[in-house]
């Protein structure tokens, strides 16, 4: 009897260790907030199926988002490029790396990733995925200049990262990978979608008569006919997320889409950025080149540049552009600027 | 009863016996293809200047997408089976194939509309169009584009000059709070194309039409700016209805 009894308790002992050994913590789905207009009017956006967004995975990535462990001198983070308060960019031309060495490319700010089909981020669509983009300017030596084996062995080291990656991703060995997955998480959380013009379209609010005549500027074919690039009242994305030569050059000394394709029919191509949060995201194009919104509006009005490479729907080139009045000008960037979304920037889900 | 029992059964298993055979349904595919007059044009011909239209004018591609709709088969005894609702093409990205598991072996008219017609040309209406930013502007009416085709052509002063050859319902805008609208989608008649059990039907597109016939298409009058120009909307039309015919039928 007594012998039955200690069989019993090693048998229950080892199914206590057992059990406790193959316990994994399953985490939590995330629920994305889609804007109504965004569900109504587009398609579902890309959630990777070997990435899902989960509540653990998005709160680890906001937080190696705005960590500087991940810099090679623990001095920058994304945020540093990309901060909350600038629609996720930053006001610079161009950025500073950790060793003082300026990029060569405006910072893109972050919204709405998740509704980029064709999954080609950056300027140039040289990144293939978010979580691809995340690998590069950790690396790159004129950005965070870092080694991805000595960020992870830092966060491996930290007393709190192993067990948030533990949760997250179900291994607390951490690596590129999952410090990647958990970026691109966090990112695609980024939704911007309560602009003035989104509160127009909800029956929420009116536009003065300025944005109103904007808004037929945006949309008028004969005007400034922003809208095959740009999406519309239909595609609040405010941009189609292809590549185009906008005639901002007719010599280029960056080829854009055409250095990644190696196709010279892409030169001076980049990708149509949304013109949404264009208050807060000067300097714009790629080059951060316009200080101002009222020299974008100039350029396409005035300022174009013939190329082989323009894009046809680039209008009256010979004559510079399309030729807006003071007025059309004034009304068209009156519009631009209610497709703004402060609550955007001021989301606290957002912030460090 | 025994005998009434038994002829119930004989009965019962004769109707059985005698149910309609399972209809064989085939499997259909539909594909577009594109030429000019006949030279076959893919995205690789894409930003070249090397097609001549019927006035003369050099040309080249650098963007083709159309919207089809109501992709339909039709039996002899008028029975439909519609294999696409609508279906957006563009000759840049990859190459679409309507496909369909549903019809049953035999003889069919093939038909299709180019765009929309006017019931179904309902503004915001269709999300995978509205991301692929294919809509027309609500002053001119809203809906969809039928077709962008934008490219280069060489001008009278021998320089290169944008077109953007855009189709939509035409619009009258001389009265802007009193829109005309003409329905300018086209159907488009191919034929009859017999259903095996595997067929693969091809659509061709004859992209010099769209210059061509009935209207020689003339780019240094009419080059961009052609969705709120009524009549040239028209032109675009009666061109658009020669464009399209039926390819190889493989079985």
């Amino acid at each position: 009897m007594k012998n039955s009894c200690i069989f019993l308790l090693a048998i229950f002992l080892l199914m206590q260790c057992t059990s406790k050994d193959t316990t994994v913590y399953t985490p939590v789905p995330y629920d994305l907030e889609i804007p109504r207009l965004f569900a109504d009017k587009l398609i579902a956006p890309v959630i990777p199926a070997n990435n899902p967004l989960t509540e653990e995975g998005v709160a680890l990535g906001k937080k190696l988002f705005f960590d500087k462990k991940l810099s090679g001198n623990n001095t920058q983070s994304c945020a540093t490029c990309h901060s909350p308060q600038k629609s996720f960019t930053n006001n610079r031309q161009f950025s500073e790396g950790i060793q003082g060495i300026l990029g060569t490319r405006n910072s893109m700010p972050l919204f709405n990733l998740a509704w980029n089909f064709d999954e080609r981020f950056a300027w140039d669509g040289k990144e293939l995925s978010l979580e691809r983009q995340a690998l590069e300017p950790v690396k790159n030596p004129i950005e965070m200049h870092a080694n991805w084996e000595t960020v992870a062995e830092k966060l491996q080291a930290s007393p709190e990262y192993p067990d948030l990656f533990l949760q997250a991703f179900g291994s607390s060995e951490i690596d590129s990978v999952l410090i990647t997955r958990a970026l691109a998480q966090f990112e695609r959380t980024l939704i911007s979608g309560n602009s003035k013009f989104d509160r127009y379209l909800n029956g929420e609010t009116t536009l003065t008569p300025q944005e109103s005549a904007g808004f037929n500027v945006f949309m008028d074919e004969a005007k400034g006919d922003c809208f095959h690039c740009h999406g519309s009242d239909n595609n609040p994305l405010w941009t189609d997320n292809k590549f185009h030569n906008n005639g901002l050059d007719s010599n280029f000394s960056d080829l854009g889409l055409g250095a990644v394709t190696g196709d010279t029919n892409d030169n001076g191509k980049f990708r149509s950025p949304s013109l949404r949060n264009l208050r807060f995201t000067a300097p714009y194009m790629h080059d951060g080149r316009f200080a101002t919104l009222d020299e974008v509006i100039q350029h396409y009005s005035e300022g174009l540049q013939p190329s082989a490479t323009i894009d046809p729907l680039m209008k009256k080139v010979n004559q510079g552009g399309v030729g807006l009045s003071l007025q059309e000008k004034a009304n068209l960037k009156a519009f631009l600027l209610s497709l703004s979304d402060p609550d955007f920037i001021n989301n606290p889900a957002f912030r460090e | 009863m025994r005998v009434l029992l038994f002829l119930l059964s004989g009965l019962l298993t004769w109707s059985a016996c005698s149910s309609p055979e399972k209809v064989q349904s085939a499997s259909v595919a539909v594909r577009f293809s594109h030429n000019w007059e006949n030279t076959p044009v893919s995205s690789t011909d894409f930003n070249t200047i090397k097609f001549t239209n019927e006035n003369g004018e050099m040309l080249s591609i650098e963007r083709l997408r159309y919207l089809v709709s109501n992709v339909i088969l039709t039996s002899a005894n008028n029975e439909t089976y519609e294999l696409s609702p609508y279906q957006l093409v563009n000759l840049g990205e990859e190459e679409v194939t309507i496909e369909s598991n549903e019809v049953p072996i035999g003889d069919y008219k093939l038909s299709f509309v180019f765009g929309f017609n006017d019931a179904e040309n309902i503004d915001g209406s269709y999300p995978d169009l509205n991301t692929a930013s294919f809509n027309v502007p609500g002053m001119l009416g809203g809906g969809y584009h039928f077709m962008q085709f934008d490219g280069k052509y060489v001008d009278q002063n021998l320089a290169p000059a944008g077109f953007n050859y855009h189709v939509i319902r035409a619009v009258n805008i001389e009265n802007p709070n009193n829109l005309v609208f003409q329905d300018t989608s086209i159907k488009v008649s191919l034929g009859v194309v017999t259903i095996t059990a595997t067929t693969d039907i091809e659509i061709k597109m004859n992209i010099a039409e769209w210059f061509k016939n009935p209207n020689t298409w003339d780019l240094n009058t009419l080059n961009t700016v052609l969705m709120p120009n009524f009549d040239a909307q028209i032109l675009m039309h009666q061109n658009g209805k020669s464009v399209f015919s039926l390819g190889a039928v493989h079985q």
